[in-house]
């Protein structure tokens, strides 16, 4: 497995400006991630992980800081240049799936190489190829609606793979999902990052999620509270309700002050 | 992206709101519907309206008494007013002027025609029979008034179409004696159908006779109203006026600087002066059949105003798997062209239809050229790229962050 950095965030700060007022969202974030990592981020709602994702798929760029994706600098890049970044280097899983509705999985899954030019055949082929990859071999017709949400989200992740991506962004993956499901979808995460050495970034609160990871980011108020590497999910889990408890001792502590 | 996938996208996003599209669609359908057939029925009128000068003969020249213009201060002397032109000048024209090749002259009154019980009042038109060759205008039954006819001012007379119908229900007209402000004529002849002049009057309702039985027997005048000449050629006939009206000023002994008594014009001009108007009927109708177009035009911009409301959180699916603004604002465009030129297409049959039932059931001539369907849909395609920039432009400039939160 190669381990060069993919990554690299440096002193990130992000301001909205709401004309009188101007909030930040993130300030000062460095992050570093090699390939074939698995970093779960977490944090409060409001603690600027979504800002910070958004910045990483570059739906958004930031007010101040370096950017570098896989050595090239995003940050400063024009919104057409950003959404071939994003077509070729990032691929999004959502909390709400976000498919197209009344139109086929297969149809879903090549909607990235219809907008990177892919000859129709080999679009066919390669949307195949992924569906089967993420056990919807099949499926291929059918719509979202004549899907379960677990499949859903598999027709998500493959159409994130289909352009393979440098990085797979999942925004809460599994958040719209039982117990059960979610648990065979991070499954399918695990396996892709150790199988194909994709570099998965999961922003979560659940802690079970969490614990798929092999790196946990706490983030609090714009900031990185604490970035543990961690060798397997027990130890994973431990972490994760090491840093929650933490978390809350200090949010309790800063509210009693 | 591929174009033909553009449109695919777009054709598909059409047919999953059917009933919606068709409606929007049909605003275009009308009016393009609506302006075919109205340059149909424009283009028909000026076809037909061509057809009637050329009924006149084409190298005509037609000299008529009275001044064409109106000074201030000075009395207007309306056509046929003046009691200058003569057959004198006639022959002097035929004399001296090679490029006419003959002239008949024209002397017009009306009268009360009776046979039998059936009377008629109609008008009656003193001439020679080099009139009717003139105006390539031949006979249906019986004969023509000859030199001799007219030398002696016999009581002959040659029906128009319309009269002969009138008057005679079941007889033969020719042989005949009809009664002309209570004189008898004697029918010698019937014209074949001439149809309506160019100003509209039917040109069959009228009866001919020798001019000189005319001038004595009914209107008692020794001059012509009109004069109707024909030029050995088309061009003949533009070069023949200006000695046409050298020759007449001499013999009127009309000082320089005064105002022409008689008034030439060739059927060239006439034909122009027609066109000019019925071209400004069919750019009239033509617009006013536009306005819907543009009606049109504002409900595909509406509607797909409100698709890209509906369509927010799609747009922003797609921007976030990489679409481009310009990916967007295509696939948008392209839709709204879609609707406006699929509408254009249905409204161009529509109107081709439309123009058949009003050939078929009022009898208008009416003409579908390449021009009207080409611009029909060139105009539509520019509505749909017109009004669907807006909303199109609109989707592209939205923030992917937000349209994808966008419920």
């Amino acid at each position: 497995m190669n381990n060069h950095t993919v990554l690299e965030l440096d002193n990130i700060h992000k301001v909205y400006d709401l004309g009188e007022v101007k909030i930040p969202a993130l300030q000062g974030v460095s992050l570093r991630v090699a390939a074939g990592e698995f970093v779960a981020v977490m944090g409060a709602s409001g603690s600027g992980k979504s800002t910070l994702m958004n910045l990483v798929g570059c739906l958004d760029r930031p007010t101040e800081g370096r950017y570098l994706l896989d050595g090239q600098d995003v940050a400063g890049l024009s919104p057409a240049e950003r959404a071939r970044i994003r077509n070729r280097k990032i691929g999004f899983v959502f909390q709400q799936f976000n498919l197209l509705a009344r139109t086929s999985a297969l149809e879903n899954v090549e909607l990235p190489m219809l907008y990177a030019a892919v000859p129709a055949a080999e679009r066919h082929e390669r949307a195949r190829e992924t569906l089967a990859l993420v056990g919807l071999e099949g499926r291929e017709n059918h719509h979202p609606s004549q899907l379960s949400g677990g499949q859903q989200q598999r027709v998500a992740i493959a159409r994130a793979l289909i352009n393979r991506p440098s990085i797979l962004l999942a925004d809460e993956p599994t958040g719209n999902l039982d117990s059960r499901t979610s648990a065979e979808i991070m499954e399918l995460l695990e396996r892709l990052n150790r199988a194909q050495g994709l570099l998965v970034v999961l922003v979560t609160h659940e802690a079970d999620v969490a614990a798929h990871a092999r790196r946990i980011v706490l983030m609090r108020d714009g900031r990185i509270l604490r970035d543990l590497p961690v060798l397997n999910r027990h130890e994973a889990l431990e972490a994760v309700h090491h840093i929650l408890d933490a978390a809350a001792e200090a949010e309790s502590a800063a509210a009693s002050e | 992206m591929d174009l033909r996938i553009v449109f695919r996208i777009a054709l598909r996003a059409l047919a999953r709101n059917k009933m919606r599209s068709s409606l929007t669609m049909l605003g275009i359908v009308i009016g393009v519907c609506a302006v075919i057939a109205m340059v149909g029925v424009g283009q028909g009128a000026e076809q037909q309206v061509q057809q009637q000068i050329e009924s006149f003969g084409t190298n005509t020249v037609f000299v008529s008494s009275g001044s064409p213009s109106r000074r201030p201060g000075g009395a207007h002397m309306g056509s046929w007013s003046v009691k200058t032109l003569t057959v004198d000048d006639m022959q002097a024209i035929e004399r001296e002027i090679p490029l006419v090749r003959q002239c008949a002259p024209g002397v017009m009154s009306s009268a009360q025609i009776v046979f039998r019980n059936q009377n008629w009042f109609t008008r009656v038109m003193g001439t020679t029979g080099s009139y009717f060759t003139v105006r390539d205008w031949p006979l249906l039954a019986g004969n023509m008034f000859g030199d001799d006819e007219v030398r002696r001012a016999q009581n002959v007379v040659v029906l128009g179409k319309t009269v002969a119908d009138l008057l005679f229900i079941a007889e033969d007209p020719v042989g005949q004696t009809i009664r002309v402000k209570n004189q008898p004529f004697q029918v010698i002849g019937v014209l074949a159908p001439k149809g309506q002049s160019p100003w509209g009057d039917d040109q069959d309702d009228r009866i001919f006779a020798p001019y000189t039985t005319v001038q004595k027997k009914l209107s008692g005048q020794n001059w012509v109203q009109f004069l109707s000449c024909t030029a050995i050629s088309r061009e003949a006939s533009l070069a023949a006026q200006p000695q046409i009206e050298a020759l007449l000023r001499e013999r009127h002994r009309i000082r320089p600087g005064t105002d022409d008594d008689f008034q030439v014009r060739t059927q060239s001009e006439v034909a122009q002066m027609a066109e000019e108007t019925s071209r400004v009927m069919t750019l009239l109708l033509g617009s006013i059949a536009s306005i819907s177009l543009l009606v049109g035009g504002i409900g595909i911009m509406n509607i797909m105003l409100v698709s890209v409301t509906e369509r927010t959180r799609e747009i922003g699916i797609r921007m976030a798997v990489g679409a481009t603004e310009i990916d967007i604002q295509r696939q948008f465009l392209v839709e709204a062209v879609t609707l406006s030129l699929l509408g254009g297409m249905i409204g161009l049959v529509l109107g081709a239809v439309v123009s058949a039932l009003i050939a078929n059931f009022l009898g208008w001539a009416v003409l579908i050229s390449l021009k009207a369907v080409l611009v029909a849909v060139v105009f539509s395609t520019l509505v749909g790229i017109f009004f669907g920039y807006y909303p199109a432009r609109k989707a592209a400039q939205l923030d992917p962050i937000e349209a994808l939160r966008y419920e």
